[in-house]
C-alpha cells in the first residue's frame, strides 16, 4: 500500500553523495589506473592499507548495494549455482554472482564495477566467511589473500588477546610493503589512525544524538549516513562529511525536529539491516510514530581504542572489541548500557538466516534481557540481502502488534 | 441501538462479527477472502445487514483486523490479528491466558496476564508448518475434504509420525506412508500432531491455554492433541473461527464508547 508519510532526508545528504561519488570513481573511474588496490573487510586493518598508499575497496559496502538496490536476490542464485551454499553469508553470495553475472549497482554509476584488487586483507573478527569471499578472488585472480584470525565470542579483551592480534597485523606489513612497492612509514600510519579516531569520534556524536527526545536520526538513517564512516575512515572527507552532519543534527535538536513525526515510542535494533526493506520498514516506523533510535549494526564502526601512539595494539583493540566477535556477557552489558543510554522501549531483533554472527536471538538472549531490563523484543526473521527469506506481511505485522504491545504502557 | 463491526480478514477466510454495546454477538459471517479484499469486506457486511435486518447506520464504529486490515474502506480503524485474538479471547475467559491461534497462514502463540494486558507474542517463521496450509495440503495428498479430518484423527489407532519441517517433504514423507500401505487415519493423526509440534517449538504456555483460528474451529481433535503436547487442557474459544473478528468488534465498541471518539 502507498504510505502516507514520507522520510525527512538531511540537507547533509547530498555532499554525502558527491563524497561516496568521488571515493567510488577514485577506485573505478579512469584515474584509478596504477594506484594499487586492496580489498578490506569492513573491520579489517583500513589505516594500516591506507598508510602504505593502497586505494581501499570495502567489498561488504557492495554487499550492502546490492541489497539496497534488490539486485542481490537475482545474483545469489548464480553463486548458489558455482558451489557457495544460499544459507551462508548473502553478502558473500550477492557480491560472487555479481562477478559471475557481470552486472553490478555501480553500473548505474557509469563504473565499471568492483575494482580488481591486487591483495585481499580480511580480519575474522566478525565471521568466517569473508576469508572464504576474498580466496574466492584470490583463487580467480591469482593474487594474495592474507589477513587476520581474531578470535571469536571473546570474554574480556585481554592483553593475551590484544598480543595475538597485534602481531598479526604487524605481520601483515612485510608482505604488504611487498605488494605496494612502499615502505610503511610510521608518521603517516600515525597520521592515518589520527584522521580515522577524528572520523570515529565524530560518527558516535551523531549515533549519539539519537539520545534527544525526539530523536533526530533514526536507525535507517544510519545505515545510509554511514558510508563514510565504513569506506574512507582514515581519510579527511569522512572528517569533514560528518562535522557538517551533526551540525545539522545539533540544529534539528535546538528545533526540536524529530526524524518521526509525534514519536512516542523508541526501539533498539539488534542485528543487520534487511537492505532491500530500508525504505518500507523506515516509513511504517514513522507512520507507528516509533524510532528505532539506536542499533548495535550502526555503533559498530566506532573504534575508540584507535591510539596514534600505540599503533598495533590500538588496532588490535579496536577490531576486537567489537560486539560481533564478543560473548554474550558483554554483548548482553553492552545492550543494556544502550538501553539506558537511548531511552530504549523495545528491542528489535533481526534474526538474519544467512548471517548466524549478527543473530543475537538465537541463544535466549532476548529472553535474558527481557528479563534483566523489563523490556520487551519481537524477533523478525528475514535476511540482510537474501528477500527469498522475508515474508512481508508477516513481518509488517509482528511489527505493528510489537507497537500495539508498547502502546499498552 | 448501536452497534460495533469487527472483520477479520484472514490469508483464507475473511471473518465479520457485529456486536452490541454489552458485548453480546448479533450477527456473524464469512467468506472466502478472494483477491478483492474491499468488495468481500462489502460483501459480508451487506449480507449481514441483511440477514440481521441492521440498518448500517447503526454500526457507530468498525474495525478491520488480519492481512487484510488495510484494505477495508469503510473500516474507522484496524489493529493487528494479534491484539484482536487476544482481545476475543479473553472476554470469554477473563484470566491469564495463553492463546494459540492456528490460522490458514501463519500461528500465533499470545501471552496475556490477568487483566487481558498482552506480555509478549510470537508468530510462526517464514513456513507454512504448523499452519493450516499445511493440513489442507495433506487433505489435498490424501485425496480427502478437509471437513473429513477430523473424524478421521479421531479414529487413529497407531503412532504416525511426519519428522519434516517442511510442509513439502512432510507431503513427500505422507506418499511414504501411503505406499507402505498406512491407514489414512493414522496419516491424518500424524498431520495432526505434526503441526501441534511446530506449535509447541515456538513457545511456552503460561495460564489457561485456549485455541483459537479456523483449523481448531473445524478440528477440534487437534486442539484437544494440542493440550496433550503441552501437558494442559486446550479450551476452544466459542466460535474459534470468528475470535479475531470478535475482538476487533470488542475494540469498536471499546473506542467507540470512549468520550473522544
Amino acid at each position: 500500500m502507498p504510505s502516507s508519510v514520507e522520510l525527512k532526508d538531511f540537507e547533509a545528504s547530498k555532499k554525502m553523495r558527491g563524497v561516496m561519488g568521488r571515493y567510488f570513481t577514485e577506485l573505478m573511474g579512469p584515474e584509478a589506473s596504477g594506484t594499487k588496490i586492496a580489498w578490506c573487510t569492513s573491520v579489517g586493518p583500513a589505516e594500516l592499507l591506507r598508510a602504505l598508499g593502497f586505494a581501499v575497496y570495502f567489498p561488504e559496502n557492495h554487499g550492502a548495494m546490492l541489497g539496497a538496490s534488490r539486485m542481490a536476490t537475482d545474483l545469489i542464485p548464480e553463486a548458489n549455482a558455482r558451489g557457495f551454499s544460499p544459507d551462508i553469508c548473502s553478502y558473500l553470495t550477492s557480491d560472487i554472482g555479481s562477478y559471475l553475472k557481470g552486472e553490478s549497482p555501480f553500473n548505474k554509476m557509469k563504473l565499471p564495477g568492483p575494482p580488481k584488487a591486487d591483495v585481499l586483507v580480511f580480519n575474522t573478527n566478525q565471521c568466517r566467511d569473508v576469508k572464504d569471499w576474498f580466496q574466492f578472488y584470490a583463487r580467480e585472480w591469482d593474487v594474495p589473500c592474507i589477513g587476520v584470525h581474531t578470535p571469536r565470542a571473546i570474554g574480556q579483551v585481554n592483553e593475551i588477546v590484544i598480543t595475538a592480534v597485534a602481531r598479526q597485523i604487524e605481520a601483515l606489513v612485510q608482505p604488504l610493503e611487498q605488494i605496494s612497492g612502499n615502505k610503511l612509514d610510521r608518521d603517516k600510519l600515525k597520521e592515518v589512525i589520527t584522521l580515522s579516531r577524528k572520523c570515529t569520534e565524530l560518527w558516535k556524536a551523531v549515533l549519539e544524538t539519537a539520545a534527544n527526545v525526539p530523536s533526530p536520526i533514526t536507525f535507517f538513517d544510519g545505515t545510509i549516513q554511514m558510508g563514510p564512516a565504513v569506506v574512507l575512515r582514515g581519510t579527511q572527507p569522512a572528517i569533514d562529511y560528518y562535522e557538517i552532519l551533526l551540525a545539522e543534527l545539533k540544529q534539528r535538536i535546538a528545533d526540536g525536529v524529530g526524524a518521526v513525526e509525534g514519536e512516542k515510542h523508541r526501539i533498539y535494533w539488534e542485528g543487520m539491516p534487511i537492505w532491500g526493506k530500508l525504505k518500507s520498514l523506515a516509513l511504517q516506523f514513522i507512520e507507528l510514530h516509533t524510532a528505532v533510535v539506536a542499533s548495535t549494526y550502526c555503533n559498530s564502526w566506532i573504534f575508540e581504542a584507535l591510539d596514534p601512539d600505540k599503533p598495533f595494539e590500538s588496532m588490535a583493540r579496536a577490531y576486537s572489541e567489537l560486539f560481533i566477535c564478543r560473548s554474550d556477557e558483554p554483548k548482553e552489558a553492552y545492550i543494556e548500557r544502550m538501553i539506558e543510554k537511548f531511552k530504549v522501549d523495545g528491542i528489535l531483533y533481526h534474526n538474519a538466516k544467512t548471517c548466524p554472527n549478527n543473530s543475537n536471538s538465537r541463544y535466549d538472549m532476548p529472553q535474558r534481557l527481557e528479563g534483566k531490563t523489563g523490556k520487551p523484543f519481537v524477533i523478525i526473521d528475514g535476511d540482510l540481502n537474501d528477500l527469498r527469506l522475508y515474508s512481508e506481511e508477516q513481518t509488517r505485522t509482528n511489527i505493528e502488534a510489537f507497537v500495539e504491545q508498547l502502546s499498552q504502557g | 441501538m448501536e452497534y460495533y463491526c469487527g472483520i477479520d480478514i484472514g490469508a483464507s477466510t475473511a471473518k465479520l462479527v457485529v456486536i452490541d454495546a454489552a458485548g453480546r454477538t448479533v450477527g456473524m459471517a464469512i467468506g472466502r477472502s478472494g483477491v478483492d479484499y474491499a468488495k468481500t469486506a462489502e460483501g459480508l457486511l451487506t449480507d449481514l445487514c441483511r440477514s440481521q435486518s441492521l440498518d448500517r447506520s447503526q454500526i457507530a464504529r468498525s474495525l478491520s483486523t488480519g492481512y487484510g486490515r488495510d484494505n477495508v474502506p469503510w473500516a474507522d480503524a484496524k489493529m493487528t490479528e494479534i491484539a484482536c485474538h487476544g482481545k476475543g479471547a479473553y472476554f470469554h475467559f477473563q484470566r491469564r491466558i495463553t492463546v494459540i491461534d492456528i490460522g490458514a497462514q501463519d500461528s500465533k502463540i499470545i501471552h496475556l496476564d490477568e487483566t487481558g494486558r498482552r506480555k509478549s507474542f510470537k508468530m510462526n517463521r517464514k513456513c507454512a508448518a504448523g499452519t493450516g496450509a499445511f493440513i489442507e495440503e495433506i487433505a489435498h495428498r490424501l485425496a480427502l475434504d478437509i471437513s473429513e479430518l477430523n473424524a478421521l484423527a479421531e479414529k487413529a489407532t497407531e503412532d504416525v509420525s511426519l519428522g519434516s519441517f517442511c510442509t513439502v517433504f512432510a507431503a513427500t514423507e505422507v506418499l511414504e506412508k501411503i505406499r507402505a500401505g498406512v491407514d489414512v487415519a493414522d496419516i491424518v493423526r500424524g498431520a495432526f500432531n505434526s503441526v501441534v509440534k511446530r506449535i509447541v517449538e515456538m513457545d511456552r504456555v503460561d495460564g489457561l491455554l485456549v485455541a483459537t483460528g479456523g483449523v481448531v474451529a473445524h478440528n477440534p481433535f487437534l486442539a484437544k492433541l494440542l493440550g496433550q503436547s503441552f501437558g494442559a487442557e486446550a479450551h476452544i474459544a466459542p466460535d474459534a473461527q470468528y475470535t479475531g473478528a470478535f475482538g476487533a468488534a470488542l475494540f469498536a465498541a471499546e473506542q467507540g464508547q470512549q468520550p473522544d471518539a
